[in-house]
């Protein structure tokens, strides 16, 4: 059974299409790296699954069901700047944000959730700052925040928007090495990606994207020179001068 | 209870009930509304008037709800047809404002729906108005229906908690966990919408905006803990409106100006020496750091 | 009616106020574009709320009506409170829109408590400083008329010699900065003007509803075009229009104020412009996205028809694999057999020589504009208007061998788009 697949996804803004007949599906337990040039549609492609905005055409199943909010077996991640950071409210009380889905309405979490999201503050290395105002947090710390809260949700699939940009190298070796644990748990995790130097490192799967599905599969197979050309245009000459690694 | 006792806890009663209110449209982003609902509450009102040619409290709320939930839709809808969310709001309340207005001279000019009371209320004559209630005696009407409004907010804001808090913070998340981001939209402006009307009667529109505005905007520089700026923000909106009764007695003033004075005078007593974002503090921060 | 004109011909009180609300609304129409490009609009709203202590301050001090010295008082309290709502905000976690709100509430409040000390005096109660709340341009008389109509008029001007250096510091400030404007000066010079709006309308619009005059003619502009200078231009019109027009209309009753009904002539252009304007009305949105889905439906149609054209295929089993409604669909199809492009016989489509000719051409211009949105840097100016107007007509063979040859130039050119994808299993192959 895949967890995630997903079926001529289009999505137009203004009737101009961003996301063209996208298809894909993952199998349980992959970690997973959507990259892709900026304008591409990788932020696009994992709200629309999520429904966030809306599809003009397509399919999403995740565990061989229509993706409903309330199934509680997806989490999501957005991205750092999303939100207003000035907003009156500590760490630990983000990371028992995740905590809300499980609870429906009008309940408030209990002393049971308030341990687990310590728990999973404490996955993150932020036990300490449990209860330090959001903004004075760096923005590798408002990261792992947020990768706590993920966690918090208790899902199987994770969908992760950007969540390397603006961090320090100290949380992003502890994010990926989270994001392995997940894995190795059997969790799926797909997360958006741009720094094309670590995606070998980073990903087992790698999904190509621009507009379209340019290449699916593992890491080791699809991203090479002919496929990236083909995914960024001319403008991968860049990636020569940066001197970037990639195995043919 | 005396007179002046009355208009105390009515006063209290609003600085409460709007102050706490007050606390989601700041952090929401969305305080124009709260200026642009109390002036197009005013054409519920007429509205309620002409369509029941009567001056009944219950017809009113409903006409004033109905009103403040008109603004949020219109805006909404000039929003999403492109307009950027500032001058949608400026068009749609000062239209719906004008349209109340002229509707006022022109059909209900002799009632005591007057646009002057509307703008700054009469609160010295709340504690005459009375209503007989079982066990309790003759109360001001206006308390009565402040109390219930009151009642109404604290109850709705328990049970929501968690999604007014959430959909506050990361809409995103929220619809991605799904919670009905745009019914809890609705569901705090008919809160703004109530409140504000029950406010408006005794102490008018501009009185309204001060103090869903001010005390949030005072404790949003004290406290970085969301309840705690709930509270905080409510008690600060009994404390505006009582500095205020004081100082309108003694400079022999409108009692709802000075009100929304204090209110204006106590943040910006806090935005000077607040501990921690107060700009006393900040710029000895400021100067600590560059004398090391 | 025959009354109203009667005055107008011969009160030359009348011709005043009605020139100087003109001007006014001229004025308030061109600030105003600016200032909703700034995203201050609302700014204006504070402003004109925050002039009513200022004029009350001015009428205690000098205890009688002097217009000129009640605008100073107005002009005063006016900038003060923009500059508070731009300190609040620079230092202080407060977002403006509160701090607008904030001030715009407490300057009123003590507003209304100084008109209560004013009311005490015993001047006080002759004063008709409840005019400015609302306005009521009929009281205005002879000088102070004269004085609101030059300085709307000055208004008009310095803002027409102005035009590019507001232009471009609105536009792109750094860039303003860059070639040696004084952008800061300028921002303080525009919020002034915006002032001095604000308070030689507020007589005749009211504090409450001065804000309407200067965002609701900005607003309904921009429905007619692109241009700076136009928007500019049209904005003053329709804020002229409505400030003449709510000025006639108020004086029809006896005691009506002026404001609310110059506020809404505003809005009925507004809706008028939203409903109708040719380009962003909400009629031709609703018209373009119903012709463009037809359209796309066509060649959604026609493609896969060509894609099955060895296989014959019933009308039924197509509309199965469209995702369109019934109603389009027999649309769809009578437009394709209409034009010859594709035939059908006992619910049997079939797809004529000229219909596999259209279907090329639609699969090469969808192809440009496919690669021109993936590709911006390397074919962001790739011409395809051309192809775009000829969607109507059938192509000629000679236009169809152009289009394939700029195909295969496109190709020549960017070598990297004739790479196969080489995907890994699980993955879907694609291919350009």
């Amino acid at each position: 059974m895949n967890s995630v697949e997903i079926k001529g996804l289009t999505v137009a803004y203004h009737r101009k299409p961003v996301l063209i007949d996208v298809a894909f599906s993952v199998p349980k337990g992959k970690l997973i790296g959507i990259v892709g040039p900026n304008g591409a549609g990788k932020s696009t492609l994992i709200k629309a699954v999520l429904g966030l905005i809306p599809r003009s055409s397509g399919d999403v199943k995740i565990f061989d069901k229509s993706y409903s909010p309330k199934s509680k077996t997806v989490g999501y991640v957005p991205q750092r700047g999303s939100v207003d950071w000035d907003f009156p409210t500590n760490a630990l009380d983000v990371v028992l944000m995740g905590r809300y889905g499980h609870l429906g309405w009008f309940k408030r979490p209990s002393k049971k959730d308030v341990a687990f999201a310590m728990e999973c503050l404490d996955k993150v290395g932020m036990t300490q700052y449990a209860s330090r105002q959001i903004s004075q947090l760096s923005g590798g710390q408002q990261q792992r925040v947020f990768l706590a809260r993920a966690l918090a949700q208790e899902a199987e699939v994770y969908f992760m928007d950007e969540p390397f940009v603006g961090v320090d190298a100290a949380t992003e070796k502890a994010i990926i090495s989270l994001l392995n644990e997940l894995k190795e748990q059997g969790k799926t995790v797909l997360v958006v990606h741009h720094d094309l130097q670590t995606v070998t490192e980073y990903f087992d799967w790698t999904l190509l994207l621009n507009r379209k599905t340019i290449a699916y599969g593992p890491t080791a197979d699809v991203f090479n020179v002919d496929n990236l050309q083909l995914t960024y245009g001319g403008k991968l000459s860049f990636l020569e001068k940066d001197k970037m690694l990639i195995q043919p | 209870m005396s007179y002046e006792l009355w208009i105390l806890f009515t006063g209290s009663l609003v600085g409460l009930s709007c102050g706490v209110i007050g606390c989601f449209l700041i952090l929401r982003k969305m305080s124009m509304l709260a200026d642009a609902i109390s002036h197009t509450v005013l054409l519920g009102l007429v509205m309620a008037f002409i369509i029941s040619q009567s001056m009944n409290g219950f017809y009113m709320l409903i006409g004033a709800a109905a009103a403040g939930l008109l603004t949020t839709f219109i805006v909404q809808l000039l929003n999403s047809s492109g307009i950027q969310e500032d001058a949608s709001i400026g068009v749609v309340f000062t239209s719906l404002f004008a349209l109340g207005v002229i509707l006022i001279s022109l059909f209900a000019k002799n009632v005591h729906l007057d646009v002057e009371h509307a703008l700054m209320g009469e609160i010295a004559f709340v504690p005459w108005n009375t209503l007989s209630l079982p066990f309790l005696g003759p109360i001001p009407k206006s308390v009565v229906m402040l109390g219930s409004i009151l009642i109404i907010d604290v109850t709705v804001i328990l049970l929501l908690f968690k999604e007014f808090k959430l959909t506050s913070f990361d809409p995103d998340m929220a619809a991605a966990i799904g919670i009905p981001v745009l019914v809890i939209h609705y569901i705090l402006m008919g809160l703004v919408s109530v409140t504000t009307v029950s406010a408006f009667d005794s102490v008018g529109a501009i009185l309204v905006v001060a103090m869903l505005i001010a005390p949030g905007a005072t404790a949003y520089l004290l406290t970085d803990r969301y309840k705690v700026m709930l509270l905080l923000s409510g008690g600060i909106g009994i404390f505006d409106s009582v500095a205020g009764y004081y100082g309108a007695k003694i400079f022999d003033v409108s009692i709802s100006g000075a009100m929304a004075v204090a209110a204006g005078i106590v943040f910006f007593i806090v935005w000077m020496v607040s501990p921690k974002y107060g700009l006393i503090s900040k710029f000895l921060n400021q100067r600590r750091l560059t004398g090391q | 009616m025959s009354h109203l004109w009667q005055s107008i011909l011969t009160d030359g009180n009348t011709q005043w106020v009605l020139l100087s609300t003109l001007l006014l609304g001229i004025a308030s129409g061109v600030l105003g574009s600016f200032a909703l490009l700034r995203k201050q609009s609302l700014i204006g709203d504070a402003v004109a709320h925050a002039a009513l202590p200022g004029i009350c301050f001015a009428f205690m001090f000098i205890g009688e009506k002097n217009f000129f010295v009640l605008l100073i008082g107005a002009a005063a309290t006016g900038l003060l409170a923009a500059y508070t709502i731009q300190l609040i905000t620079n230092t202080t976690r407060i977002k403006e829109d509160t701090a607008i709100c904030l001030v715009l509430s407490v300057f009123f409040g003590l507003g209304i408590v100084l008109l209560t000390k004013v009311a005490q005096m015993p001047t006080g109660n002759q004063s008709g400083l409840d005019d400015f709340i609302f306005g009521q341009a009929a009281s205005l008389v002879g000088r102070d008329v004269q004085l609101m109509g030059l300085t709307a008029a000055a208004l008009i001007v310095i803002t027409t010699l102005l035009f590019k250096e507001f232009k471009v510091s609105t536009f792109d400030p750094q860039f303003a900065r860059g070639i040696g404007l004084p952008v800061g000066l300028l921002n303080f010079f525009f919020v002034s003007l915006l002032v001095i709006t604000v308070v030689i309308g507020i007589q005749a619009v009211g504090v409450i509803l001065m804000a309407a005059l200067l965002i609701t003619p900005a607003v309904s502009a921009r429905y007619w075009t692109d241009s700076l200078r136009t928007m500019v231009l049209i904005s003053g019109i329709v804020g002229g229009l409505s400030g003449a027009a709510g000025t006639l209309i108020s004086t029809l009753g006896k005691g009506l104020s002026t404001g609310p009904f110059i506020v809404l002539s505003a809005t009925v252009i507004f809706i008028v412009s939203l409903l109708f304007s040719p380009k962003r009305g909400l009629f031709s949105i609703i018209l373009r996205r119903a012709r463009n889905d037809d359209r796309l439906a066509v060649r959604f149609v026609l493609k896969k028809v060509h894609v099955w054209r060895d296989k014959s295929i019933s009308e039924e089993f197509l509309f199965q694999e469209t995702n369109i409604s019934k109603i389009r669909f027999t649309r769809v199809i009578n437009h394709l057999m209409k034009h010859g492009y594709i035939l059908k016989s006992d619910g049997i489509i079939s797809i004529t020589d000229s219909g596999t000719m259209k279907a090329e051409q639609f699969r090469f211009v969808d192809e440009m504009v496919e690669l021109k949105e993936m590709y911006p840097s390397e074919l962001g100016s790739l011409d395809i208007t051309w192809i775009e107007k000829q969607e109507e007509e059938a192509l000629s063979k000679d236009q169809l061998k152009k289009l394939q040859s700029k195909m295969s130039e496109i190709y020549t050119q960017n070598p990297f788009l004739n790479i196969k994808v080489t995907a890994g299993k699980g993955g879907r192959r694609y291919e350009l």
